[in-house]
């Protein structure tokens, strides 16, 4: 055995020495063996000393022309082509000069956040932030915002998203087509083909109502969100969300892969693919964790206001905020809440009664004949209103929703107030004086305490309603058998002796 | 000639993860998951690390990374002997500079940790979690917060540290130490997870290790991270404009390792919850 472990190493230590080298067509064996071959063919004095030169003059002599006419070919590798991208970031337009400084752009100055940022112990590095802010340049000159806002960043697999959230200008109502596709998804009904044998049983299966998406600018859909994988590469705007998506997205955990367009792959099925369900979890992480200091947002205050229990759905800045020291904010829960409406678990911001829409199918149907079960009344969904405090948040696995500290125990008059979330672990907020911001750097998954546990599937359904031409019944045994025959050879006897009798009455008369 | 000594030398004083000189650099790189070190905690660090690596007499003192706590987070640091593989101790501080040595890890240990803790660390390292493991029976299992750091960063260790092949070598008398001449992986050879290993006593067996053609003993002692199941979770990218390569661990989320290819530069740091992710089956 020893045998063939000096071999293997013996058979490996040649193969690396006759490796080619990287920068000729040479190898080291080769060389050798020409080296010695010298030595023996011209045997000169002191050999070990001059052994140098002659490896050198070797060399010299093989060396082969390398020149050619032929020009290099150069394929750019993934990293220049991204330095390509990342050049024009640091591109300015032409009427740069013609617009003044000093005007509001809609880009947020992401190096301050970043600053205040870094103390709460979250970022993403300086020359990051950088590429950053100047991609969220050109994102807001591109399309034309009024604002925008680094929401954050999401890990995937391959790559990464970094997310910017902006607002729906006045009056910017889209229509999208998505909507009816669905529907028309919705409607098909398996299609029966009456035999002229047997009818085929028909399904009585329904889709439960669909809960209608929320128009853009509300609800959840009151911010709509571009992604990108690398500062420098093109923005990419992403889909409205829609309820169910939301729902599903709540029922599964699944990691994203950093493509936009690969499928969700899971149960229960989620509709869509990647850039719905980031969308999706998007959502989700903005209603649970943006938060701002209490007071820095108020309610916006129309006459004939109804009952503010019903939900706001708007909130303004509140321009008398005079700011709340970074002391007093790292001292209570109670002095952030919540700015983005908390979604119900419809998928919604504000409920809808998915079974109005069916009501009127139900008529139409009435009218032809058909039967249709009216689909009980489902309960309206109350959620916290807006701007309610964080003290307020449930509890999930033990664990407390929120964690809040001064970012420095030695300098606390410098410090700023940092509020980390522990239900989506990622999400951050600081606060310092008037300034605040929220950010996300995660994977977009929700702590799930002991681990996730998927949702099991719903039970088989009745196929058929049960009747007597189905239902079974045990056979009768031979006695029985027996009996029922005798009955009814004693009843047709009766019969046929009834039938003689009147026969013979008949043939009397 | 002199200058490519001269680099070659500063190159390798810069190594390794989150070696006490390197510390900023090295922050940097790895911000790209999301988390930073403050620049107080940054400061401090720096001075009481090199306090800690004089008392204790360590060859070499790593920042190994930070556990997020519900009200306080654990910084944990690790000091390296002569032997990097056995020689291992690790430190933990709640504000960078006053030092604890955490409990060397023992199965019972481990065993207990796994039954008791729960949940999220508190930031209280006297915490004492209980787990009564029926009503009938009167048998309490109690084990610290202490305890359950020691138990996560030895398990973050043997299922998650990271180094490049040819970084570490293994003399023929055993001491596992640092390659002077290592200088850095390929591009192409940064691409491909075969090439990044764990630092932890090796686990497979010896005769799968001899496959490629280039298998040398003193550097291919250690498991590969292409063998680790499930496949999957690891993630390799290329960051910072494609220079630095940068491997993130979906079973333990919060692990990112990074290495600059063609230079001795390697380190691995772990900023996260210190809970394993058991939902990585489903994630994937």
């Amino acid at each position: 055995m020893e045998c063939s472990e000096a071999d293997s190493t013996a058979a490996s230590f040649k193969a690396f020495l006759q490796k080619s080298s990287s920068r000729s067509d040479r190898n080291l064996y080769d060389h050798l063996v020409l080296l010695l071959v010298k030595i023996m063919d011209e045997r000169p004095h002191d050999a070990v000393d001059v052994l140098e030169d002659m490896s050198l003059e070797l060399k010299r002599a093989l060396f082969k022309d390398r020149q050619s006419s032929l020009r290099e070919h150069v394929t750019p590798s993934a990293g220049d082509m991204l330095a390509e991208h990342q050049l024009l970031l640091f591109k300015q337009e032409q009427d740069f000069n013609h617009e003044d400084p000093t005007v509001e752009t809609g880009f947020p100055n992401v190096n301050e956040t970043a600053f205040y940022l870094e103390q709460a112990g979250v970022g993403l590095g300086r020359e990051e932030t950088q590429r950053i802010l100047l991609a969220l340049k050109l994102l807001v000159e591109s399309q034309g915002l009024p604002r925008c806002r680094l929401w954050g960043k999401i890990l995937g697999t391959e790559s990464s998203y970094i997310i910017a959230e902006a607002e729906y200008a006045e009056g910017d109502g889209e229509q999208s087509a998505d909507e009816d596709l669905q529907e028309e998804e919705e409607e098909e009904e398996s299609g029966t083909q009456e035999s002229e044998t047997d009818p085929v049983p028909r399904s009585t299966y329904t889709h439960p109502p669909m809960v209608p998406k929320e128009a853009v600018g509300t609800g959840a859909n009151r911010c709509f969100y571009f992604v990108c994988t690398e500062p420098g590469l093109p923005w990419v705007k992403l889909p409205p969300v829609s309820p169910a998506q939301i729902t599903a997205a709540r029922s599964i955990c699944k990691a994203f892969t950093g493509r936009l367009d690969s499928p969700v792959l899971s149960y229960p099925p989620f509709p869509g693919n990647e850039a719905n369900y980031l969308r999706a979890q998007i959502a989700r992480i903005s209603a649970g964790t943006q938060v701002s200091p209490s007071g820095f947002y108020q309610a916006v205050e129309e006459e004939g206001e109804e009952e503010e229990e019903t939900g706001r759905d708007q909130c303004q800045v509140n321009p008398e905020f005079e700011g709340v020291s970074s002391f007093e904010m790292a001292q209570s829960l109670s002095s952030w809440v919540h700015h983005i409406q908390h979604i119900l678990k419809q998928g919604r911001c504000t409920w809808v009664n998915p079974a109005m829409k069916v009501e009127d199918d139900s008529i139409e149907e009435a009218e032809a004949g058909e039967k249709d079960e009216r689909p009980d009344e489902p309960e309206p969904e109350y959620g916290p209103p807006l701007l309610t405090n964080l003290s307020q948040d449930a509890e999930l696995f033990h664990t407390p929703p929120w964690s809040l500290r001064l970012s420095s125990t030695i300098t606390p008059q410098h410090a700023v107030a940092v509020l980390r979330s522990n239900l989506w672990p990622g999400a951050f907020a600081f606060s310092n004086g008037k300034r605040f911001e929220n950010i996300y750097v995660g994977w977009g998954l929700k702590y799930t305490g002991q681990g996730y546990s998927p949702c099991v599937p719903p039970p088989p359904q009745q196929e058929y309603p049960s009747g007597p031409e189905v239902t079974e019944m045990v056979d009768p045994s031979v006695e029985e058998e027996e009996e029922m025959r005798m009955a009814l050879e004693e009843q047709q006897e009766v019969q046929q002796e009834s039938e003689e009798e009147e026969e013979d009455e008949e043939d009397d008369n | 000639m002199f200058y490519k000594l001269i680099k070659l030398f500063e190159d390798l004083k810069n190594t390794l993860k989150m070696d006490s000189n390197s510390l900023p650099h090295f922050l940097d790189v790895v911000a790209s998951s999301g988390s930073v070190l403050n620049l107080e905690e940054r400061t401090a660090l720096q001075t009481s690390l090199v306090i800690l690596k004089k008392n204790y007499k360590f060859q070499r003192v790593l920042f190994w990374g930070k556990i997020l706590g519900l009200q306080q987070d654990y910084f944990v640091a690790q000091g390296r002997g002569e032997d990097e593989m056995r020689d291992r101790k690790s430190l933990y501080s709640l504000n960078c500079l006053d030092w604890l040595l955490l409990p060397s890890v023992t199965d019972a240990m481990v065993e207990e940790v796994s039954k008791a803790a729960q949940g999220r660390f508190t930031g209280d390292p006297s915490f004492v979690y209980e787990l009564q493991v029926s009503k009938q029976e009167e048998r309490v299992f109690k084990v610290t917060e202490e305890k359950r750091l020691a138990v996560t960063v030895h398990q973050i260790d043997e299922e998650a540290s990271v180094v490049p092949r040819g970084a570490f070598i293994r003399s023929p008398s055993g001491p596992v130490q640092i390659n002077r001449s290592f200088s850095g992986l390929s591009e192409s050879e940064a691409k491909r997870l075969e090439n990044f290993m764990h630092f932890r006593e090796s686990k497979d067996l010896p005769r799968e290790k001899q496959q490629k053609a280039e298998w040398t003993p003193a550097i291919d002692f250690l498991d590969v991270l292409s063998e680790d199941i499930p496949k999957g979770s690891w993630s390799l990218q290329l960051e910072c404009a494609s220079r630095v390569c940068v491997l993130r661990s979906l079973l333990w989320l919060g692990l990112t390792f990074y290495h600059v290819p063609m230079t001795p530069q390697h380190g691995y740091v772990y900023i996260g919850l210190g809970m394993k992710n058991l939902d990585l089956p489903f994630m994937l």
